[in-house]
């Protein structure tokens, strides 16, 4: 299948060459399958529309269920040997292969998403999903009639744990008693054991589900046992229309095409962004199955963070041990928040190291 | 929905599709054939389950394709390792990989659709009962399945004239045949219902499990199917209990975890392949047991010298 693609691409790519210098090629490595309808669905959906704003200037290729590691490598080296003059890389594992393989093709532009690592040729981006985050954990705490929501977790990195901290405080700004339980799965994806996960949270009283992991599985789960739930990196509504409260939807297009731009008008330079809901890079999906006074606290919330008067780490906020993690009026900043390896007091469960 | 009973719930989902597909392996081995391809037709027996459970709206139509699904896997198995004398273990590990490149193929069209699921069985009264009625007279008809075909392969191993018949196969192939019986018509139907109850348990996945098609969502199942076949020393008895265990400490972890238990989650996510790797060892070290068990001639190619 995989090589079924990358010939698919080879041949892509070639055409393209033979249509003009003009045109740049854009290279894409996806983690999972492109209908996830998850992240990686939402990473090609930024190439769709990459490709529809800039018509016969850019021609893209994609290559899907690329493992984390060695093989990424040998993709990601493909596609800069087949002219590819700018590659998205768009997961965490792909980070020291990509650096590796920018070293040996200094002329093709590479783009790592949620890594650190940069080099003149490599440039990296985010998005602060933690502020969706937040306005997820003030529904929960709204909509939750046990006062208990459950968070299915992927791994304990920085990412995952700032997540469960955010959702946690904004859980705490509506009920200072709410409680979150937090099972690791230890995969990003694994609809069976993203399903038993949801089973098990539902059991021990949660009846609101919140997932850092991307399958469809926990929503579907929550919906037949009558809890609510919220979509992970892109709108889930047709999988839960009556479970889905609403998602945080991640939107790279704008960040892709401004890229593209770059390259093409030659101002490319390596970059660290990462965007927020100011910046229009993740935003809510419609609020759904509940009251309109929810709603409009959650839009209220939605504008604030947008306009920058809300940081979900705004102090004072204690670590889970009793220690000041930010002191009052204080709001925490990007190295601290990048780094993150503390729970918020309140969590139910003990971080793993 | 209490703790207890989704601990109790989850675990039968979670044993399920173990206890199918490590049911038709062990007939498969007891009549002294390897099939490593149990990975490759279960897999395809989700994609094919969820495909024509999405396409006729009926779950169970969909988990009569996925049996079938199976079988249309198991028979290339058998006919080059039974007609041609294939190398069986290779040609199992090449099972597994061709079903899982086939299946991300032909299930292309139908990631991310929301699939069909399949209702669980009502039964009046003993149903309505607390705790015990939803676990044990509440779930779906694959998870009845797998307990009877687990008490069907039992007897008719044990008990009936065409289990004799199979472990004599099994056992010592070349005497078989000089006895008169057809050793690779045997085989044959063997490899069959060991695709057959595989496809059921790929089925089991995409239709009841997590009710939708998701590439590689076998998630190396077939594998630990194919361990528990071993560790039971092919006894059907065994192999639900080891199906149960594998299971239970599976769920187990996530709920020590939902609990708050301080063991790392790492640790609780290896536990199950632990404790069936830890239980494994110690009945292997049973000499006897393994000796009595073992089919004599797994693995081995049999041509008839006639």
């Amino acid at each position: 299948m995989r090589k079924l693609m990358v010939s698919a691409a080879a041949l892509a790519l070639s055409l393209a060459a033979a249509v003009g210098a003009e045109t740049l090629n854009v290279g894409f490595i996806y983690v999972g399958p492109v209908g996830d309808h998850g992240w990686t669905y939402q990473h090609d959906r930024g190439r769709l529309a990459l490709e529809k704003e800039l018509g016969d200037r850019v021609e893209t290729v994609y290559v899907e269920n690329v493992a984390e590691g060695a093989d990424s490598e040998r993709a990601i080296t493909r596609l800069a040997r087949q002219g590819a003059g700018l590659v998205f890389t768009t997961s965490f594992g792909y980070m020291d292969p990509t650096i590796k393989v920018a070293k040996r093709f200094p002329k093709v532009r590479f783009e790592h998403a949620t890594g650190y690592k940069r080099a003149g040729n490599v440039a990296t981006y985010s998005a602060r999903f933690y502020e969706g985050r937040y306005v997820i954990g003030q529904i929960a705490a709204k909509m939750s009639r046990s006062g208990v929501a459950g968070y299915i977790a992927s791994f304990p990195v920085p990412e995952v744990v700032r997540g469960i901290n955010s959702f946690m405080l904004g859980a705490q700004s509506v009920n200072p008693d709410f409680k979150v339980k937090v099972v690791w799965v230890s995969s990003w994806f694994d609809p069976g054991k993203e399903a038993d996960a949801t089973k098990v949270l539902m059991g021990q009283g949660a009846d609101v589900i919140s997932q850092h992991t991307d399958s469809t599985a926990p929503l579907q789960i929550a919906g037949e046992k009558g809890a609510f739930a919220f979509g992970q990196a892109s709108d889930m509504l047709k999988f839960g229309p009556k479970t889905q409260l609403t998602a945080i939807i991640n939107n790279w297009k704008p960040y892709y095409v401004r890229r593209a731009r770059a390259v093409l008008d030659g101002s490319w330079k390596s970059t660290d962004t990462w965007g927020g809901m100011s910046t229009g890079m993740i935003h809510m999906a419609p609020y759904t199955n509940m009251p309109a006074e929810v709603a409009a606290m959650a839009r209220a919330a939605e504008e604030k963070i947008r306009s920058g008067k809300l940081h979900p780490f705004t102090g004072p906020s204690h670590r889970q041990d009793g220690s000041l993690a930010v002191a009052a009026g204080e709001r925490l900043d990007d190295g601290a928040l990048l780094g993150m390896n503390w729970y918020v007091r309140g969590i139910d469960d003990k971080l793993p190291q | 929905m209490s703790g207890l009973e989704a601990v109790l719930l989850t675990t039968v989902t979670a044993a399920t599709p173990l206890l199918l597909a490590a049911v038709g392996e062990l007939v498969v081995e007891r009549s002294g054939v390897l099939n490593l391809g149990v990975e490759g037709m279960m897999i395809m027996g989700a994609v094919t389950g969820f495909a024509v459970g999405y396409a006729t709206g009926s779950a169970a139509a969909g988990a009569a394709a996925a049996a079938c699904a199976g079988v249309a896997m198991a028979l290339p198995f058998a006919f080059l390792t039974q007609t041609l004398a294939a190398n069986q273990m290779a040609t199992g590990l090449a099972l597994t990989l061709f079903g899982i490149g086939l299946s991300g193929l032909v299930g292309e069209p139908f990631t991310g659709l929301p699939g069909v699921k399949l209702a669980p069985v009502h039964v009046p009264v003993l149903g309505d009962l607390p705790l015990v009625g939803t676990v044990l007279f509440g779930q779906d008809l694959l998870v009845y399945s797998s307990v009877a075909l687990t008490a069907a392969a039992a007897w008719t191993l044990g008990r009936t004239r065409m289990g004799l018949v199979i472990r004599a196969i099994g056992n010592d192939h070349h005497s078989a045949d000089a006895l008169g019986y057809d050793v690779r018509a045997v085989r044959y139907g063997c490899i069959a219902f060991g695709g057959a109850c595989a496809g059921l348990a790929g089925g089991y996945l995409s239709l009841a499990y997590t009710p939708q098609w998701i590439e590689n969502m076998t998630a190396g199942r077939g594998w630990i199917a194919l361990a528990l076949v071993v560790f039971a020393t092919w006894r059907p008895g065994r192999v639900m209990a080891g199906a149960y265990l594998f299971g239970a400490v599976w769920i187990m972890g996530l709920y020590a975890q939902g609990v708050g238990v301080g063991v790392p989650p790492q640790l609780l996510a290896a536990l199950p392949y632990l404790v069936t790797i830890a239980a494994l060892l110690a009945i292997s070290g049973n000499r006897v047991l393994m000796i009595v068990n073992t089919p004599a001639c797994i693995g081995q190619t049999f041509v008839p010298d006639r």
